[in-house]
């Protein structure tokens, strides 16, 4: 049976009056970026790379929608300096972080970057809630999506491999 | 639009008649700079809340224009970038063209140099042709422009017409008078979403 959490991130994604929604692919998202898909109310564009998702989602503010980002752990280290535009401008920005490296990691490649996602975010200005078990998603992305829209603020809320499940290589 | 005058015969535009020539047409249409001398120039051809002039995130231009376009589809959106700006965001080049947002127009003023940082040759002065990139990507209009004339056509394209569409100014290096637009981040995307959304902007 497929995990509901994804459902739950999608209910809180349409409470919270998310129009346009930033991907690239990672499996920790797979359902998520289905329903959305699926969601006429919501605008999907898949990105060849993180940081443009940040520009873009800023734009949608601009211009009167709100975004949300999904993205994988080590696509973080690519929006760093976009994420001065969130900083500096105070644009909110919700992302949504399905992390690798950082629990029971196989490929050894992602820990870099999967052991560093939170304390980067941080550096570069963006507020960070951890979610290591399932039940806690919904209320996370709610007040993420809160802290983020009604206080003009950066938040990225890390869904951990304890919640997504460790890739498995050897299958 | 045709190419009126060969590549060889033109002498470079300046950089600020060209832009200025290129928003003579503007009304309420949304606009958006990459950093540095784009953002300069727009700003010389006259200050409104509806521009959004970046003062860094190199690379965001185009993207942040799609990201407007999506939200504001019966608002035409123009991003005014330049060579490097646009250069460090060629994927955003693929990404929009998949999503051919008809009410999107993204002009490179090209002076095939970085401007703010020593004039060093860009790649579009290395033989990188930027519009053919933007076509092979997928856009339905893309044009390489070296003469005034050729500006007018532009400017009647993308504010008395529509489709999605990308532009290449090419222009000198010459030095242009300072004109600094405001760099304060709050104030800009204030005064911005107040302008476009009135009251809701504070929702």
């Amino acid at each position: 049976m497929p995990p509901t959490w994804p459902k739950q991130i999608f209910q809180e994604l349409k409470t919270a009056g998310i129009r346009q929604v930033a991907y690239v692919p990672d499996a920790g998202h797979k359902d998520l970026i289905r329903l959305c898909n699926a969601n006429p109310g919501m605008r999907t564009v898949s990105l060849t790379t993180e940081e443009e998702g940040v520009a873009m989602l800023a734009g949608a503010w601009l211009g009167g929608d709100r975004g949300a980002l999904l993205l994988q752990s080590s696509g973080v280290g690519n929006c760093i300096n976009m994420l001065s535009l969130n900083q500096e401008c105070r644009i909110p920005l919700l992302a949504l972080v399905a992390m690798r490296g950082q629990w029971g990691e196989f490929n050894p490649w992602q820990v870099s970057m999967g052991q560093t996602t939170g304390r980067a975010l941080e550096l570069a200005g963006v507020y960070v809630y951890g979610v290591d078990c399932a039940t806690e998603i919904k209320e996370t992305v709610r007040a993420a999506a809160r802290l983020a829209f009604d206080s003009s603020r950066a938040v990225a809320v890390l869904i951990s491999q304890q919640v997504i499940g460790t890739k498995n290589f050897r299958k | 639009m045709r190419l009126t005058v060969p590549a060889h015969k033109q002498t470079r535009l300046n950089r600020r008649t060209a832009v200025a020539k290129l928003l003579r047409k503007r009304k309420d249409e949304l606009v958006v700079t990459g950093l540095g001398s784009p953002a300069f120039d727009v700003a010389a051809a006259g200050d409104t809340p509806l521009n959004f002039y970046l003062w860094g995130a190199m690379g965001g231009a185009a993207m942040m224009g799609l990201g407007i376009a999506l939200a504001q589809p019966k608002r035409r959106v123009l991003v005014v970038t330049g060579d490097g700006e646009m250069l460090m965001a060629l994927g955003a080049l693929a990404t929009i063209a998949c999503e051919k947002p008809a009410n999107l127009a993204i002009v490179v003023i090209d002076n095939e140099h970085y401007g703010e940082t020593g004039m060093q040759l860009s790649h579009s002065g290395r033989g990188i042709d930027l519009a053919a990139i933007a076509k092979a990507a997928g856009f339905p209009k893309t044009y390489t422009l070296r003469s005034e004339a050729e500006i007018d056509h532009l400017a009647e394209e993308i504010f008395d017409g529509e489709g999605l569409l990308f532009a290449v100014i090419k222009v000198s290096i010459d030095a242009v008078p300072v004109c600094l637009p405001p760099r304060d981040g709050p104030y800009l995307r204030s005064r911005f979403r107040e302008a476009l959304l009135g009251s809701k902007a504070h929702g």
